[in-house]
């Protein structure tokens, strides 16, 4: 036996079918995953890019992938800086001019080490002057204006939370379905299976109304009570819980523990990896959840980013500079977790055998 | 250190009886061995008595106390499993520890208790080692110490050997005697393994689909088995049957005429049983090479095993099996003469059921 060959970055890209040459299939797959590569990562990357652009770099026509912005100059005598440009035809070649005006195919510019100097040059004989400028302001501002700490605070709160209590009802429930032999015990697991089958759409006005009745409305817990129990989570824990042994069931009631320390301290330990994957799904569902939150949650100081990211997009302006930085900054935690925790979601789902 | 009583124990799952009125003691101190072939109920009536299950008819009593609605935990019984039944997230000294933490034992009690069976069953060293680390003879000595920290009124072993492999198992075997010997607390066995039965217990009972065949010693039952099933469960090779008919019937014994046998004499004093239907059995270790005043019989070698210090020959056409002593020179297809004491034949009824045999001190007196 040949010791296992250590894998490089390198080594994985140019890997090869086996023969001596390139062989078709060798181009084949490098070709689809490349494309593959392209189509998954190139919206993140546009959005990571176009996030650091300025508001006027966004507008920028034809668009630019790198923040590259138009270099604009202070001229005595104007208010705003004036976007520079670079004459290429006409007597003033050569030359790099602010903009004071456009009318038509005229410019009128002038240069600013003169000021005083007015000059009309023809528009087509000009370049804009560009320079690679990330705006982090965009998300610097971010942090003061929108009350950006205090969504985040709601999202983290109710993510967090509705995790747990997710965890706990779903562990407990698939316990007693999966451990416990007691009369109707199918049909409550079909039940609960088949409200799956129902589209949570439907159910969103009874829905509404029972947490109105409650007080729940623009409350952070109203978004988090009815998500707590999930029949996926149930069906996923208790087919989980079914491959424990039933014998280290007993020998714990042999050893005096109680149900609820059974439930304590053998069950839940032993069904870590099935509570892995659940605690990873409820955290990408609860941060993600748009359509429920938008209906409990009216007042924007408890809004979710989710929510404030919608509240972006006015009627009639949308700052799309703080919008991309606002996705990103949204993305970042639940990207972050699934980098970390990749291997058991790949487990998870090849157990669960769901998605 | 507790009695056990069972009176009339039933079981039912659903409609299907697993076990049939079963009822006997168990006394302070005793090794009791439950054995019998799978599916006989021993299992089941183990669950039983440690309250995992309820029964269904009948009384449970430990100490005297009925113990029928009290639960398993309750009962202080400690079980070991099959498969161990080991916390696999927990130490070995965690899984120790969890049935004293239950009962809200101080912390540094605890750790004497542990420490303390450990040492008994030299299991110091794996103490913080989880039960994935440890061989199968180690997680035996660790399911067994998690019972002993508790110090039940009665041990409990559910086939706790069948995963071992046949040293490890002699070896394991040898332990649980000692432990008994040390702790002298009541202990019931479980087994199929009729070997185990005989070296372990003070007191075996068999089983057979869910009624008891035979209570008793383990020698009783190997010198007066009270049917033909346990004359054929308990002793290792099996006790040689052949059946035939009562032709004659005195006051020193029975003469069983078999066919294509001859005809052969017993102690049995059975004198309604003058032409009824009789089963006669012999251990091969009791078998005779040669022959003698009466009761010889003759047949075929087919298979001859030796093992050195002595031989199994299996002989056909009477289907049967001899024990030799030492080495033999019978091959297969000989023609040999065997002769089967009268002293040590049983004599079964045609229910099964062993005849009384004349004379048993006598016979005792001669044996030893």
């Amino acid at each position: 036996m040949a010791a296992p060959t250590r894998v490089t970055l390198t080594g994985m890209l140019s890997a090869r079918r086996g023969f001596a040459r390139w062989d078709w299939a060798d181009w084949t797959s490098n070709v689809y995953l490349v494309l593959g590569t392209l189509l998954m990562f190139g919206p993140v990357a546009w959005l990571l890019l176009s996030s650091v652009k300025s508001p006027s770099s966004l507008v920028e026509f034809p668009p630019t992938l790198l923040p590259w912005e138009q270099v604009r100059a202070y001229v005595p005598g104007q208010n705003a800086p004036l976007p520079l440009f670079k004459v290429v035809e006409g007597d003033h070649a050569g030359q790099r001019l602010a903009e004071i005006r456009r009318i038509g195919l005229q410019a009128t510019m002038v240069d600013p080490a003169k000021p005083d100097t007015m000059i009309r040059v023809p528009v087509a004989g000009r370049e804009k002057v560009m320079h690679l400028h990330a705006s982090w302001q965009n998300y610097t501002d971010l942090i003061g204006k929108f009350s950006f700490g205090s969504y985040l605070w709601n999202t983290v709160f109710i993510t967090v939370v509705a995790t747990a209590l997710t965890l706990l009802v779903n562990s407990m429930a698939a316990f007693a379905l999966s451990k416990y032999r007691f009369k109707g015990r199918e049909p409550v697991f079909m039940v609960m299976l088949a409200t799956l089958m129902i589209p949570p759409t439907i159910v969103l006005v009874p829905n509404y109304l029972i947490a109105a009745v409650l007080g729940l409305t623009n409350s952070l817990w109203g978004v988090i009570w009815p998500a707590v129990a999930t029949p996926t989570g149930v069906f996923m824990l208790r087919q989980y819980m079914l491959t424990l042994p039933d014998d280290l069931l007993e020998a714990a009631r042999m050893d005096n523990a109680s149900e609820w320390r059974i439930y304590w301290r053998i069950v839940l330990p032993l069904s870590a990896p099935a509570l892995a994957v659940l605690a990873i799904f409820s955290i990408m569902w609860r941060w993600n959840e748009f359509l429920w939150p938008m209906v409990v949650l009216n007042r924007s100081e408890s809004f979710t980013l989710q929510l404030a990211l919608n509240s972006f997009q006015g009627d009639l302006t949308t700052q799309w500079n703080y919008l991309l930085a606002m996705t990103v900054l949204t993305l970042l935690p639940v990207t972050v977790m699934f980098l970390l925790l990749q291997r058991y979601i790949t487990q998870g789902i090849a157990s669960a055998g769901i998605k | 250190m507790a009695t056990l009583n069972l009176r009339n124990i039933t079981k039912r799952f659903g409609d299907i009886d697993v076990i049939h009125g079963v009822s006997f003691d168990i006394d302070d101190g005793e090794f009791a061995v439950f054995v019998g072939p799978s599916g006989c109920g021993k299992s089941t009536l183990l669950r039983l008595i440690c309250g995992l299950e309820p029964v269904t008819e009948g009384e449970v009593r430990i100490d005297g106390e009925v113990v029928n609605d009290v639960p398993a935990a309750r009962r202080g019984l400690a079980l070991v499993f099959q498969s161990y039944a080991l916390y696999p997230h927990m130490t070995v000294y965690q899984n120790m520890a969890f049935g004293l933490e239950n009962l809200g034992t101080p912390k540094a009690e605890i750790r004497a208790k542990v420490a303390e069976s450990a040492r008994m069953l030299r299991l110091e060293p794996y103490l913080e080692r989880k039960p994935t680390a440890l061989s199968g003879g180690q997680r035996q000595r660790v399911a067994i110490g998690r019972a002993i920290v508790r110090q039940p009124k009665i041990f409990l072993f559910d086939e706790p050997l069948s995963n071992l492999d046949a040293e490890l198992r002699v070896g394991m075997r040898a332990e649980i005697t000692q432990l008994h010997r040390r702790l002298k607390t009541t202990m019931i066995y479980v087994t199929h393994d009729q070997v185990e039965a005989m070296t372990l217990a003070d007191k075996i009972v068999v089983l057979r689909s869910g009624r008891v065949e035979q209570v008793g010693a383990p020698l009783d039952l190997y010198n007066d088995p009270a049917n033909q099933f346990v004359g054929g469960f308990i002793g290792s090779p099996r006790m040689n049957f052949l059946t035939g008919r009562a032709t004659a019937a005195g006051p020193d014994g029975l003469t069983v005429e078999i066919p294509d046998v001859g005809t052969i004499h017993t102690r049995a004093v059975a004198p309604g049983a003058l032409g009824q239907e009789v089963a006669i059995g012999i251990r091969p270790e009791h078998i005779r090479q040669g022959s003698g005043a009466t009761n010889n019989v003759a047949g075929t070698v087919i298979d001859v095993e030796q093992l050195g210090g002595l031989s199994y020959v299996r002989l056909d056409d009477p289907d049967m099996t001899v024990q030799l002593a030492g080495q033999t020179r019978l091959r297969f297809g000989d023609r040999t003469e065997i002769n089967l004491p009268e002293d040590d034949i049983h004599v079964f009824d045609a229910q099964g059921l062993a005849m009384t045999r004349a004379e048993p001190a006598q016979r005792m007196a001669a044996r030893a």
